[in-house]
């Protein structure tokens, strides 16, 4: 568990509702159900049981239904809520029994959040919403103005320093919310349901924005959402939650492939696939029929492959040849080979998204073949297994 | 003697609560007449001092200051309206009496602010505070003035000072109940994101909870102005100067253009008071976006002096 990459860990951690939570914790080891204990003493249990590590730099998406405890899940990690029971380790150390002034320290400068409703001060301008979390942690002026300012020009908002929140748009509001959290320059960002208020072009757009500043920046990202769709598109990792309970933890993929139960299953139901796999994921390297510069041919047996893939000595694709006019003679020669190739062929990243390549797929007349970041040849995608994996 | 009966047991039951507070507050005049002055003394300066200022402006000199406050609270109309109030205060011949009313109702606001903010604070953080603080306000602001006014006067004797302090004990709920409100209202998430970003408890009241809670306790403020007001008929019962005075005069010898002139005193100031203290309240809404030097007066002056240095 204690991976060095890990930069936050939750261990069996719980948070109980209500005034009597030693009772409540005490029915929960002896095996008592949520509604039981609900039932019996009055007392809420939002979150149950809940272990995940973080990796360092990563998206990690927590995701539910509105009451799954994901809300809640977040605030423990800084305490707004303080947890029942269990261990929340940031970078090793243990933050769940530090005193005030340590857990101030971490808020100021280990975790920054996001709110869903933005929660800008309504009597402070952009700039100073922008430089709020360095204002109380003590930094002068000049200093805090220029990093806010910094922090306003990465998510564009730069000209609207002097504004006042209620003149912006809600996306524009909540690139202040970003930004306010971003000038602390924070270990980890929380993000609560960051961009739900907005209407679905700018959440689109902001989802980009973040993705973006991710790639610039290698931030470590905490993201709570209830929207499949987001969570698959910016989420490296997806932690499912339902009834306070973490489900399952895993790449979107995989979380697609093995869902644990019918819960995680029923969420990947109406998602489309083609935004989940890449195209390295679904190009199947039995499938096509691959020559070697030195004139030897590998063809599966199930083949009625018209094309053949003209590969180097180290498996580089260098073309695509008809095989129907490819005879022996041919073969033996590399120069001829490559004579044989046609003028030009289309291929595909292995780590594109699958729906970037659809059309490719679809309006070429061979399979097209999917290459690694190097050049070498994976595989390819016929467009029988596009659309078997699409109707899946 | 009829005998005991069930159904009226109060004619043996009764509680001499009566009697108890005629010997409390005996034994208080008794024994506590240093600590009463005390509380004298600091009331007794601020109303020198305000009353000393207010009296030795000249009022050509008032009204103008005053319409230039108005003009920079609340732009050029409220400037001309502070004007025109204050010019008929001296048309209908009350200016001197109108400031020493002024002088009293600003000095028990002051007290009431330093007191009833804190207060409102105190109960916005604690239920517990709050509940004990409820049912006091009520009794202050139910319990007819009459009924405090004969201790007052046993405790501090009479004069200006012990009407500035029944004055306050009616001003002050409004301003408690509503800085308790304004704290307690400020949204929730507002409060959240402050903590989510470190804030000690001290940073949250300044930064965030005093500056949103802002146009409530204006509200509170221009409350405790209209109340003191509509106290100081009242307190000139026991002796408090000013336009009060003027009208229990008029009421005692039946000279009903006295008391109505000094009824119309009181009217044009409560008017005057609670339209600036609205304008500020309104100022301290987070719609305004201008600067304060960015208007009125110290605006037009600013831009000037900017335009003739930019020559």
């Amino acid at each position: 568990m204690t991976d060095s990459n890990d930069i936050l860990s939750i261990r069996n951690v719980y948070k109980v509702f209500g005034d009597q939570p030693d009772t409540a914790m005490q029915m929960l080891r002896d095996g008592s159900t949520k509604e039981e204990i609900f039932e019996e003493t009055g007392q809420t249990v939002g979150v149950f049981d809940a272990s995940f590590s973080v990796k360092k730099g990563e998206i990690f998406v927590i995701m539910g239904l509105s009451g799954s405890g994901k809300s809640t899940m977040v605030r423990l990690l800084n305490r707004l809520i303080e947890p029942t029971a269990g261990t929340i380790e940031l970078k090793g150390k243990d933050i769940t029994g530090l005193g005030d002034a340590d857990l101030l320290d971490v808020r100021r400068k280990e975790m920054s959040m996001v709110f869903q409703s933005f929660a800008l001060m309504p009597h402070m301008s952009v700039l100073e919403n922008a430089a709020f979390g360095l204002e109380i942690s003590g930094v002068d002026k000049d200093e805090r103005n220029k990093r806010a300012q910094e922090a306003l020009e990465q998510v564009g908002l730069g000209e609207h320093s002097s504004s006042y929140p209620h003149q912006l748009s809600g996306g524009m509001q909540q690139r202040v919310g970003l930004a306010r959290a971003l000038t602390n320059d924070p270990t980890i960002l929380l993000m609560d349901e960051a961009f739900s208020a907005l209407d679905p072009l700018i959440r689109y757009e902001m989802q980009g924005e973040l993705i973006r500043l991710q790639q610039e920046q290698e931030r470590t990202i905490i993201f709570i959402s209830h929207d499949l769709d987001e969570a698959v598109r910016i989420g490296d990792r997806i932690a499912i939650m339902e009834g306070g309970r973490v489900v399952q933890i895993g790449t979107p993929e995989e979380l697609m492939r093995n869902p644990a139960d019918d819960y995680v299953e029923t969420f990947f139901k109406g998602v489309d696939v083609s935004k989940i796999l890449k195209a390295g994921d679904v190009a199947c390297a039995n499938s096509g029929c691959t020559i070697r510069i030195n004139g030897s041919v590998q063809s599966p047996p199930t083949n009625g492959s018209q094309f053949g893939y003209l590969l180097d000595n180290s498996d580089k694709l260098q073309g695509v040849i008809s095989l129907k006019g490819l005879d022996a003679t041919a073969k033996a020669n590399p120069e001829s080979l490559l004579a044989q190739c046609m003028d030009s062929h289309e291929s595909i990243n292995s780590s594109d998204m699958l729906q970037d390549a659809v059309k490719t797929i679809a309006n070429s007349d061979y399979p097209i073949p999917v290459i690694e970041d190097n050049g070498t040849f994976k595989g390819v995608i016929t467009k029988d297994l596009l659309l078997q994996t699409l109707s899946r | 003697m009829s005998e005991f009966s069930l159904l009226d047991p109060f004619q043996y039951l009764n509680l001499p609560l009566g009697e108890w507070v005629e010997s409390i507050l005996q034994y208080l005049v008794q024994n506590f007449r240093g600590f009463f002055r005390a509380i004298r003394w600091p009331i007794d300066q601020v109303l020198d001092i305000s009353e000393g200022i207010l009296q030795s402006i000249p009022p050509l000199i008032g009204i103008i200051f005053s319409s230039l406050l108005g003009w920079q609270l609340a732009g050029k109309r409220m400037g001309l309206f502070c004007a025109v109030t204050l010019f008929f205060l001296g048309l209908i011949g009350v200016w001197s009496e109108s400031m020493t009313t002024l002088s009293l109702v600003l000095t028990s606001l002051f007290f009431c602010v330093v007191l009833g903010v804190p207060l409102g604070i105190l109960s916005a953080r604690s239920d517990r505070i709050e509940k004990i603080v409820r049912p006091v306000l009520d009794a202050m602001q139910t319990l007819p003035a009459f009924v405090y006014l004969v201790p007052v006067v046993m405790l501090f004797g009479i004069g200006n000072v012990p009407g500035v302090l029944v004055t306050i004990v009616f001003a002050l709920p409004p301003l408690v109940r509503l800085t308790n409100l304004g704290i307690r209202q400020v949204p929730a998430d507002k409060i959240e994101a402050a903590r989510a970003f470190g804030c000690t408890p001290r940073q949250m009241l300044f930064r965030v909870q005093l500056p949103l809670a802002t146009p409530t306790i204006m509200a509170g403020v221009n409350q405790t102005l209209m109340l003191s007001l509509s106290m100081v008929v009242i307190a000139s019962m026991i002796s408090v100067g000013g336009l009060g005075q003027m009208v229990l005069r008029g009421i005692g010898r039946l000279d009903m253009g006295l008391a109505t002139v000094g009824g119309l005193g009181l009217v044009l100031l409560a008017i005057f008071l609670d339209r600036l203290t609205q304008a500020m309240g309104e100022r301290s809404d987070s719609s305004n976006t201008l600067h304060w030097y960015e208007t009125g007066p110290v605006g037009f002056f600013v831009r000037t002096f900017r335009g003739a240095q930019a020559k």
